[in-house]
């Protein structure tokens, strides 16, 4: 009983101990950023990287909250940032965060909210709320390049013929994001190899690690010959390296865990948008409402190519890169695409998120249609010919 | 002489015996310091991991709770009630149902069924009067979460089918029809947006004490049904022996079906809760696993709803101190998870303690008087 007590008596020592430190003062600038889940996704690897790079580079500190779901613990961990940690920016990374922080930004219009993949801000009416995203098309069109050499690479070796070139492409939800990445994966790729196709089939999750693996395998099966998704696990580098199917990745390099596969990752380097609002807050600048990364200004970024792309892989993806950088090559032009067997001459987009998902402004100018000119968060819907969708049912 | 001698050598290092003989509070002080331990290993634990000092991690963990009370913040002690308010609900659902000795798994999905209830009702039904609006939300809710925790009870009633999977999958069932829901309104997107009609009433300028309110009432009414009323009675006969339930004349398949009814019910107010009452929105992940920690709630808590509340605000503690520390010192995010693994370990191994006394084999000197 003696010895109960002592130990009892130990840990509250301890606890009171505990009780009296703590507390900080506020001197320099504080960032909070909020995350879906934590370093094993992809997704959020790809931003805490970005943010502890950024926060370190602008000698400002960071705080993150991870594993904050879509509903209201967006705004409750947003609020723990303001109150506990004095944050003077908040950052949150998913989709669904949007709502709920744009409710913690009307009670607290003494703190900047930005937010990635957004499409409100522009119409919320708040000054402190801020969307941003990357013309990340650009860099999925590049990794389509590398995807379509890599094709052509096995046709010539006679591995399959010409008109069996049909990619794969695991996508989460049928959404305007998922859609122009894939679309453009797809037209780069057809850039170098006219006759290839390709099979999408959707998770209805951006992490499911399983799910992703068996739609993957499920895309080998049906004669895919190469696989790349836009879903946040390693499920289809994985089903890929297993079956030695070249995979071209998202988010960031899978090269470690699938050396033979591994062809190239497109990403969003969330560096340059993380030292643009910290900028801005220092200077007491406002953030831009709708914030577009670019080739240009590094946010859309490339990984290094894996070891098995086909040969002068390198040189045909800098031609590429120069012609989207000085504008005389653009991803949706229409003359490289049909829709039901015809070119598109007009497209109302849903740019203006309202309930009924109403199509508002017309976004093909000189017949490109022009992706992140609206709003940064992607809008092209489009179900264009040659790509089929196996399942629609998220 | 040879045989004692025998004995002796055969005689184990530690010996374990039942024990009934220990006082409440000797058992809760027990309890207490089972918890303290626990609470000091987590500390130790993160202390490893981290190179912080205890006194940090503490610290922290109380910051991630509780904020800053001291300057009269009070935005996090809200959302901690309500947290914990939140489990206690689904804690209490299913508190009926196993005393009963059925095993209701399906919390998850009996919450997440009324609260797509809920939600359907705000989306589809908004242009009624607010106060109609609010009572066909509240009333929608609890009747598809006690129809949906019937269903396996009217299986087990008539046909005796095992009501742990049966539960277990029509948490499934759930999760798909709401994942439909959210892909018919969202239109592809994955997320309904938050919808502004039909939420529960806010009291002054707290959103969140109303919803604690109807817990904490919950809670009492709870345990006078368990402990006062006839019906309680009734379930826990059928819980101790079926056999014994018919012989005195309870009617044991009514028993099950009115249960279950209750415990369903209870796991719809939990959803409408979460929908009406704090989300505003619904998505497969709404409930987010509550409905399976609600069972350990609820048999750490032995039953007792003001224990199960004690316990659901334990757990809440730890998950949000514990995801603080992860947060704080860039540990990984299922750290919150091995620090509540911990301590429920001490806590549902201190009852070994409580249950049956331990005696070392006795020294030499001993024996020999």
């Amino acid at each position: 009983m003696k010895k109960l007590i002592s130990i009892l008596l130990a840990v509250v020592m301890i606890f009171s101990l505990a009780a009296c430190s703590g507390g900080s003062d506020k001197d320099e600038l504080k960032v909070g950023f909020i995350f879906l889940h934590d370093e094993n996704s992809t997704y959020d690897k790809n931003f805490i990287d970005a943010a502890i790079k950024a926060c370190d580079n602008m000698g400002v500190k960071m705080v993150q909250k991870t594993q904050i779901p879509e509903s209201n613990a967006a705004y409750e961990a947003a609020v723990e940032l303001i109150e506990s940690e004095d944050c003077d920016i908040i950052f949150a990374d998913s989709f669904g965060h949007e709502s709920f922080l744009m409710k913690a930004a009307k009670e607290h219009p003494d703190v900047e909210f930005c937010h990635a993949t957004g499409t409100q801000a522009h119409t919320s009416g708040l000054d402190n709320f801020h969307n941003a995203f990357a013309s990340i098309y650009q860099g999925r069109y590049l990794a389509g390049v590398v995807a379509g050499m890599k094709l052509n690479e096995m046709i010539a070796a006679g591995k399959f013929t010409a008109e069996e070139a049909k990619m794969g492409y695991v996508g989460a939800f049928t959404f305007a994001e998922v859609i122009s990445g894939y679309t453009s994966f797809y037209l780069g790729a057809k850039s170098v190899c006219p006759t290839v196709t390709m099979d999408v089939k959707f998770t209805g999750s951006w992490y499911d690690e399983t799910l992703e693996k068996q739609a993957a395998q499920a895309l080998i099966d049906g004669g895919c010959k190469l696989i790349s998704q836009h879903a946040d696990s390693m499920g289809s580098p994985t089903a890929c390296e297993n079956a030695g199917i070249p995979n071209v990745s998202y988010n960031g390099s899978t090269a470690a865990a699938c050396p033979e596969t591994f062809l190239i990752s497109s990403r969003i380097n969330w560096v340059p948008y993380f030292e643009y609002m910290i900028t801005q807050v220092q200077k007491g600048e406002k953030i831009a409402t709708d914030w577009t990364g670019t080739l240009e200004n590094g946010a859309v970024a490339l990984t290094d190519l894996g070891k098995n792309v086909a040969e002068g892989t390198q040189a045909k993806l800098d031609e590429v890169k120069a012609k989207l950088l000085d504008g005389s090559l653009q991803v949706f032009d229409t003359a490289n695409f049909t829709v039901k067997g015809e070119t598109l001459t007009s497209y109302k987009a849903d740019v203006d998120t309202d309930e009924a998902f109403t199509p508002d402004t017309e976004a093909i100018e000189g017949g490109i249609f022009y992706e992140s000119k609206h709003r940064s968060g992607p809008y092209f819907d489009v179900r264009i010919d040659n790509i089929t969708l196996l399942d629609e049912a998220y | 002489m040879a045989d004692t001698q025998k004995a002796r050598h055969r005689e184990p290092l530690l010996h374990i015996a039942k024990r009934d003989d220990m006082a409440g509070w000797q058992a809760w002080l027990i309890r207490v310091a089972a918890i303290l331990i626990a609470f000091l290993l987590v500390g130790l634990v993160s202390m490893a991991l981290t190179g912080e000092s205890l006194p940090e991690i503490y610290s922290t963990m109380l910051r991630g709770v509780f904020g800053r009370l001291f300057k009269g913040k009070t935005s996090l002690l809200w959302t901690y009630l309500q947290r914990t308010a939140v489990l206690l609900c689904l804690g209490l659902a299913v508190t009926p149902a196993f005393k009963m000795k059925f095993w209701n798994c399906g919390a998850e999905g009996q919450a997440l069924m009324g609260g797509l209830a809920a939600m359907m009702c705000m989306i589809h039904l908004g242009h009624l009067p607010y106060p109609l609006l609010l009572l066909v939300v509240i009333g929608s809710s609890i009747l598809v979460g006690a129809v949906w925790g019937l269903i396996p009870a009217v299986f087990k009633a008539y046909y005796n089918t095992n009501e742990t999977l049966f539960t277990l999958m029509m948490n499934y069932v759930a999760t798909q029809i709401v994942s439909y829901y959210v892909y018919l309104v969202g239109q592809g997107s994955g997320v309904i947006q938050p919808v502004a009609t039909g939420n529960l009433p806010t009291i002054g300028n707290s959103k969140q004490l109303l919803n604690i309110l109807i817990v904490a009432v919950l809670m009492v009414l709870m345990f006078i049904y368990l402990k006062y009323s006839k019906q309680g009675y009734e379930i826990t006969v059928v819980g101790e022996s079926q056999n014994t339930a018919r012989y005195i004349g309870i009617n044991v398949k009514k028993v099950i079906l009115r249960t279950m009814l209750i415990s369903g019910a209870i796991c719809g107010i939990a959803g409408m809760l979460l929908v009406s009452g704090i989300d505003h929105s619904v998505n497969a992940d709404t409930i987010g696993g509550q409905g399976f920690t609600a069972i350990m709630v609820s048999w750490l808590g032995q039953f007792n709803p003001y224990i199960i509340a004690a316990m659901s605000a334990l757990i809440i503690f730890l998950e949000s101190g514990a995801g603080k520390v992860a947060d704080t010192f860039f540990l990984n995010g299922s750290f919150a998870g091995v620090a509540s693994g911990i301590v429920i370990l001490f806590l549902v191994g201190c009852e070994f303690f409580i249950r049956y006394s331990v005696k070392i084999r006795r020294t030499r000197k001993e024996e020999t008087v």
